[in-house]
């Protein structure tokens, strides 16, 4: 049986600045990282694997450089992993993303039955917490999100009893196999890599899935089947408060500052 | 005298047939071993062997080592004596002191004598030593101590036995000359008849045989096996430094570090035979003595009683390993705690007088951990992915390398146009409080005309973290990506302000092709001071500046004295000593990435060292290293003496002298 566990490559936030003039994001020299959210996930599959005995796929849509994340899913232990990379599925947006990932699964699933699918509750560049839903919705699984720990998972009755981790409270969830689960940072510590893993992971292949092995309707996906356009992007301009004192420079000014700011407002 | 020949053949023979099974057993297990060259220069290793096995250097750099030193030419030229004893009792007609030429016979019974009292004195010093006043850093009343210098002492007691018994039946024709035992014959066997000094003189004899032989058969199952293993291990002593860890090979296939007794080098193996547990190694070690689970000694222990136990079986081809190397606290495991408490101060290896290698086996074993099972305490996951990432232990954006220097001129280093990069280091770059150490160095630099610059968002961490912790894999593509770039942009003379990145780009980096000319900040300032490029604007007043030495300036790179000149220039005086200085220093607690954990068991080791940097009441602690920067302010805010005593950084001190 199989987890499936879905992957974006994204570049790292920290480092990704926004070109005041055009608007853009400035790519140029950003490294790239799991997502790393997904990398819970990942982590997530991997602790299922040790337990049920289930195999991991790892699935990613795009650019041809995802192949080095997907690598290092490899090296933590994924069995498998397949690339769906190809111009016709550029420029998508969660609908359409969500639409060549279900499919890919379905692919999958076809030669092997699939137990779950598992995503990271969100992606640091898009934040939309949508991808993750939007397969469970077209494949038709159980969509279990905000999971912060598995409790059980019964593949003969095929179940699964699940902890979500709402605002103010918990919520214990049990729904039908196969299910997928987004799941948040808190529920695991991803593994690091052993060094005989990452050097089989670098020799090994990923699978790569274009359109030409999808066959999907290219209205569907991609920027045309996407609903939506990103116009423009920018920083927002801060509304609201300021910087007070240097604390780089004099720590125990900046920390007086701030007491006393904080009093002012009737904070302490 | 002569024994009873058959008699003495039968047991002579069956002692030295079980001797040598004994030896073979225990060195053949030093062959499963992974190979290595210690074979190389030899002139330089018969010195080395001639000035700290016989010469004893570093056994008399402490007042008890005396005792060994004279217990240790004792027992070689007794061994002389006791050659003739062994093979004068199967042909007492052919080999004899007697046969020699009258004069030479002489002299030798004379030293004989001389040197077994000595012997017999210095076995009672170490008795009383241990009896009385037992050093807290050993076991001190151990069994096996006691046994070998009781027999010690009993073979020198049967020695002036027998020779008085001899001389007292008036057989020893070298009787004048041994003044010890006549003193012996006459007030002990003056009177006795010829019949009982018969008796005695066998009893002696035979005594003194016994002894001997099962003195002889006794080392390789003791400590005491270091009277084998230790000259031959000064002369396998590492000619390189021995605090630069070698290569890996990632290989696919390869098994990286250590994680079963077989993977250390032989020489490795060879190590935990010559110790001594003399236990100096516990009593400098930082960890040790603030109450960690490590105690360099017991893990030299711990190997050795592991190789005798689990070496057999590998040698018979049985792959069942019935004590694991890492495991349990339990004799001859290495508990996991124990691998990841050394800060690699180096503190064990510059003091151990048989040059045993503690930390590159740690290391080793940290290799195995990280490398083949990933299992490390979780507080280095985050440090791991952040190097690996962003290149610096705390994940910021490489971009705000270079922010530092935003109040000052700081020029992007030209191959051509400056002659100096100065390689800031990640603490001189993120760093709040360092990055005013990276500004009193520019500033310096400027003041002496220094050409000079950066690499800015370009420059990358050094590793050197990564590798103490046995991240090699990480390292070693680090080491690659910065040899590159150094490579590409010309670059071969460095400053670096940290001592970490100076020992890591000299001695690690060599190992990748490059020889650079690094050069820490104290050195250069020292320099500058020298040639008269800096010049001072009227001595501060900074009165008694506590000096601490760090372990990567110091016993990795032997800088010792450059920044004590220095803060002699710039303050007018010499800094005060603490406690422990120089090679003896005591480390900060956060070198082998001990920075990056958090340190839950005994006593903190800055917390320590600030204690003893307290006790001098200066108002200034002075550093030339962030980790120690670092561990210094948390020291003293921990001891509430923030207020009064401050840390300055070498740099700081001559920054303010010059303005």
């Amino acid at each position: 049986m199989l987890v499936i566990t879905c992957i974006k490559q994204v570049p790292d936030t920290t480092q990704v600045k926004v070109d005041p003039v055009t608007g853009t994001l400035i790519r140029e020299g950003v490294p790239f990282i799991m997502n790393p959210f997904d990398a819970h996930a990942l982590e997530e599959s991997l602790r299922l694997k040790d337990k049920y005995r289930l195999r991991v796929a790892v699935i990613s849509m795009g650019p041809p450089n995802t192949e080095i994340t997907l690598k290092k899913a490899l090296a933590v232990g994924a069995d498998e992993a397949v690339l769906l990379s190809d111009r016709v599925f550029g420029g998508a947006d969660t609908l359409a993303t969500s639409q060549v990932l279900a499919e890919a699964i379905k692919k999958l699933a076809q030669k092997e039955e699939v137990a779950m699918v598992i995503c990271g509750k969100q992606t640091i560049d898009g934040d939309t917490a949508q991808v993750g839903p939007g397969i469970a919705t077209r494949l038709g699984y159980s969509q279990l999100t905000l999971v912060d720990h598995i409790e059980n998972v019964d593949l003969q009755a095929k179940k699964l009893k699940v902890r979500r981790k709402l605002e103010h409270r918990h919520e214990i969830v049990e729904a039908p196999l196969p299910a997928m689960i987004s799941v948040v940072r808190e529920i695991n510590h991803p593994r690091y890599p052993t060094v005989p893993m990452r050097l089989m992971a670098a020799d090994a292949t990923v699978t790569l899935w274009d359109n030409k092995v999808m066959t999907l309707d290219e209205e569907t996906i991609g920027l045309k089947g996407s609903a939506t356009q990103v116009r423009k992007i920018f920083s927002p301009e801060r509304a609201k408060g300021e910087i007070i004192g240097d604390g780089a420079k004099d720590p125990n000014e900046a920390a007086q500052l701030l007491i006393n700011k904080l009093l002012e407002k009737n904070l302490i | 005298m002569s024994p009873n020949i058959i008699a003495y053949a039968i047991v002579f023979i069956a002692s030295m047939a079980f001797f040598s099974w004994s030896c073979y057993r225990r060195f053949r297990l030093v062959t499963l071993g992974v190979s290595e060259n210690r074979f190389n220069k030899i002139g330089k290793r018969i010195w080395n062997m001639l000035l700290y096995a016989f010469g004893q250097r570093r056994v008399v750099s402490r007042p008890f080592g005396v005792n060994h030193f004279v217990l240790f030419w004792c027992f070689l030229i007794l061994m002389l004596a006791n050659t003739e004893f062994l093979f004068n009792g199967l042909f007492p007609d052919y080999i004899s002191l007697s046969r020699l030429p009258i004069g030479a016979n002489y002299v030798l019974s004379f030293i004989f004598d001389i040197i077994s009292l000595l012997a017999l004195l210095a076995v009672c010093v170490a008795i009383t030593r241990r009896l009385a006043f037992p050093p807290s850093y050993i076991e001190a009343r151990s069994r096996d101590a006691f046994i070998i210098l009781g027999m010690v002492g009993t073979l020198m007691i049967a020695f002036f036995g027998l020779q008085g018994s001899e001389i007292a039946q008036g057989t020893q024709e070298a009787a004048r000359y041994m003044p010890v035992s006549s003193f012996v014959s006459s007030i002990f066997m003056s009177n006795a008849s010829s019949q009982a000094l018969d008796w005695l003189s066998t009893f002696f004899w035979w005594i003194h045989a016994i002894t001997l032989l099962a003195f002889l058969n006794y080392l390789p199952y003791s400590k005491h096996m270091h009277i084998m293993t230790s000259i031959p291990n000064c002369f396998f002593k590492s000619l390189e430094k021995v605090t630069t860890q070698p290569r890996e090979e990632f290989k696919k296939g390869n098994a990286f570090g250590v994680g079963q007794v077989d993977q250390f080098t032989w020489k490795g193996l060879f190590d935990s035979y010559s110790c001594t547990e003399c236990g100096r190694c516990s009593d400098v070690c930082p960890a040790t003595s603030t109450g960690k689970l490590l105690n360099p000694r017991l893990v030299m222990h711990d190997i050795k009683t592991n190789l005798l136990k689990n070496g057999p079986l590998i040698t018979n081809n049985k792959k069942r390993k019935s004590l694991p190397l890492i495991g349990d606290d339990h004799e001859g495991s290495i508990a996991e705690e124990v691998i990841w408490s050394c800060t690699t101060c180096s503190a064990c290896m510059e003091v151990c007088p048989v040059f045993i290698e503690h930390v590159p086996r740690i290391v080793d074993l940290r290799r195995h951990l990280v490398e083949m099972k990933a299992k490390f305490p979780e507080e280095l996951l985050a440090f791991f992915e952040n190097m690996e990432q962003r290149s610096n232990p705390w994940g910021i954006a490489p971009g705000d390398r270079a922010k530092w220097a935003s109040e000052i001129d700081a020029k992007p280093f030209e191959a051509g146009e400056t002659e100096y990069l100065f390689y800031v280091g990640c603490a001189g770059a993120f760093d709040a409080r360092s990055r005013r150490v990276s500004v009193a160095i520019a500033t310096i630099l400027n003041a002496a005309g220094v050409s000079w610059g950066i690499l800015g968002k370009d420059e990358l961490c050094c590793g050197d973290s990564l590798r103490r912790l046995g991240n090699e894999f990480v390292f070693e593509n680090m080491a690659k990506e910065n040899v590159k770039m150094f490579t590409e942009k010309g670059i071969k003379k460095i400053i670096t302000e940290c001592p970490h990145c100076y020992s890591t780009l000299k001695n690690d980096y060599r190992q990748y092709g490059i020889e650079l000319e690094v050069i820490h900040h104290a050195e250069l300032i020292n320099n500058l001071f020298k040639d008269g490029k800096l010049k001072l604007n009227g001595v501060i007043d900074l009165s008694n500046v506590a000096f601490h030495d760090s372990c990567y300036l110091g016993r990795y790179n032997m800088i010792y004295e450059a920044p004590r000149q220095v803060i002699t220039s710039a303050t007018g005086q010499a800094p005060t000593e603490m406690e422990h200085h120089h090679d003896n220093s005591f480390c900060c607690g956060a070198g082998g990435g001990r920075m990056w954990m958090e340190e839950s068991t005994g006593k903190r080791i800055n917390v320590a060292r600030t204690e003893e940097a307290l006790k001098l009441n200066s108002d200034t602690i002075c550093v030339c290293c962030p980790y120690c920067m670092t561990m210094f302010e948390d020291g003293l805010k921990d001891k509430d003496a923030d207020d009064r005593v401050q840390v300055l950084d070498l740099a700081e001190i001559v920054a303010k002298a010059i303005k």
